[in-house]
Order: structure tokens, then sequence, then C-alpha cells
């Protein structure tokens, strides 16, 4: 494939890809899949959210774990950014802190490939943030 | 905040809190002018005169998870110190606009930075409604529409290699070749 210089040429690109690619099941059923929210407030961005949310994206890519990755807004742990809320199929949520690249390794190895808890949790009694 | 992306990904989320389903994102640069401006208009639900007044205190947010909101401030911050001017307006129930004007010259100007990594990222998390970046420069204009691109991926996964790649290369390609910087 050329260079993608149009929507046309996107377009083309998706096509062809499509055929060869499942379907995007995963968002009918949000609950069966990992779920990845990258704090991404001024404080996380600021900090290099948005290297560690691209990060996300392509580490899990390479290991084939079907996961949704959004960013979300500030979680009020400003000094830990970037933070990153993981929540694995039924289960609760668990927020991550100072998420640089090899913390990125140490989750998606441990905890979403095997389930261990790792250094870096922040203990926290809540549920899910929508803000 | 290191680069003018930065300032965008973080200032479109006022605009996804204010309820916006239309967000437009404009830069322009001028070498001629010498200037740089970043214009972000929504639909939101708008802040009234007085909300509107502390908008740029930093010590001034709507959410309560914490005291500060920083992200127009150092906005506005960014651009007076380079050589630029700071200007929100906005109504309630209609939406803002927010202008940002920089000296495209001025060595303390942040650099776009990689605007393209950026909008991706944001249409991973944006599907709310539309949103449309355009920039332009003196070579010419780009415009990109999250519509059009959700139209043409259809059901595949953004964050399918191909297609992530793909969108990548599509936004980089044509602002190097308006040479935007």
């Amino acid at each position: 494939m050329g260079k993608i210089k149009s929507l046309a040429d996107l377009r083309k690109m998706k096509e062809e890809v499509q055929t060869k690619i499942k379907l995007r099941e995963t968002s009918n059923h949000p609950e069966q899949v990992v779920q990845v929210k990258v704090g991404m407030a001024t404080c996380g961005i600021a900090s290099g959210a948005k290297e560690t949310m691209k990060f996300f994206i392509e580490e899990l890519e390479q290991e084939a774990i079907d996961a949704v990755v959004t960013q979300t807004g500030c979680m009020g742990y400003c000094y830990a950014e970037p933070t990153v809320e993981v929540t694995l199929p039924k289960k609760d949520p668990v927020v991550f802190g100072h998420v640089d690249k090899e913390k990125v390794h140490e989750i998606i190895n441990s905890y979403i490939k095997r389930g261990e808890l790792i250094d870096g949790i922040i203990p926290v009694n809540f549920k899910t943030i929508d803000d | 905040m290191r680069t003018l992306s930065e300032h965008i990904l973080d200032i479109v989320q006022n605009s996804v809190s204010a309820g916006a389903t239309l967000i437009e994102i404009i830069v322009v640069e001028n070498k001629k002018k010498d200037i740089c401006s970043l214009t972000i208009n929504d639909n939101g639900c708008g802040m009234d005169a007085e909300t509107l007044s502390r908008a740029t205190d930093p010590f001034f947010t709507s959410r309560k998870t914490r005291k500060v909101g920083l992200g127009l401030p150092l906005l506005k911050q960014n651009a007076e110190a380079a050589g630029g001017s700071f200007k929100l307006e906005s109504q309630p129930g209609k939406g803002t606009r927010l202008e940002a004007v920089f000296q495209l010259s001025n060595f303390d100007r942040p650099p776009l930075g990689d605007i393209w990594n950026t909008l991706y990222l944001m249409v991973l998390s944006y599907d709310k409604g539309e949103l449309i970046y355009s920039h332009q420069t003196e070579k010419g204009t780009f415009s990109f529409s999250f519509n059009e691109l959700k139209e043409i991926v259809g059901d595949v996964s953004f964050q399918q290699k191909e297609i992530r790649e793909g969108v990548i290369e599509y936004i980089k390609t044509n602002l190097s070749d308006i040479e935007a910087r």
C-alpha cells in the first residue's frame, strides 16, 4: 500500500484490512474486555499522559489483548500523574500512578495478563470516575 | 504545556464536558503577518458572565475533584508570553469561542507538536459529536472531520493497527504538504 494522502486512500485501506480482521464486536460488550482509562486533564497531559496512552495502545496491540483505551479527566491524584485506571472484566477498577513506559509494561504483563497486583496502586475506595 | 497540541488536547475537554456536539479547532499560520492563532469554537452549554470572568483564574474550576483549573490560564500565559493575546467569549446555551494568538517567530511560541497523535487519541475518546480540525497556512488548508473519518472506518476498531497507522499517516502527510509546523 502506498502513501495515504486522501480519504479515498484511507477508505481503500480500510476495505483491505476489513476482510482480514475481526469487527468491533467489543464495543457492544464493553464489560467483557479490558478497559484502560488514562487520566488526561491538564495535570496528566503536562506529565506525559499522551505518550502513556499511545504506548498502551501499541503494547496491547502487540500482545493481542482486546482492550478499549480512552481518556478520562482528572482523578484527583495530580501528584501521581500520569494515572491510569484499569478495569479487568468483572473486576473493580484499579488505579495506577506514575505510569511511564516501564510501568505500562509492568501493568500489562503482571496485572492485565496474570491478574497480579503490582506496586504503584493508588489505594482508593472509589468507583469509576466519569468526569 | 510544551506544545500547541497538548493545549488543544487539554482545552477540547472543556468543550466536551460542556456537552458540545460540534467542536471546531482552527489553527492559522501566517508568516507575512507573523502570527499563529488557535481558535476553538463549540456549541456547548457556554458560561455566564461571572464564570467567564473567572475562567482564566487558576484557582477557579467547575469541577469538584480539586480546587485548581489550569488549562485556560496556562494557554493564556503561553500566548501572552509569546507576544500574542488571548480572548474568550461565551454565551450561556449557545457555546464558547476561544482565540489564542501567538507571534509566529517568537522564541517562546510553543511548537505545534505531534498533532496527528493528538487527533488520533481524541478520535478514540470523543464519540459524542462532530469535531473538525482545520489547519491553514499560506500553502493551503487541511481539514479533518471526525464524522467523515468514522463513516469511513465504520465498524472496524480505530485501535486496529492498520487503521491507527493509516489515520496518523493521512494527517501527517497532508500537514507536511501545506508546510504546517
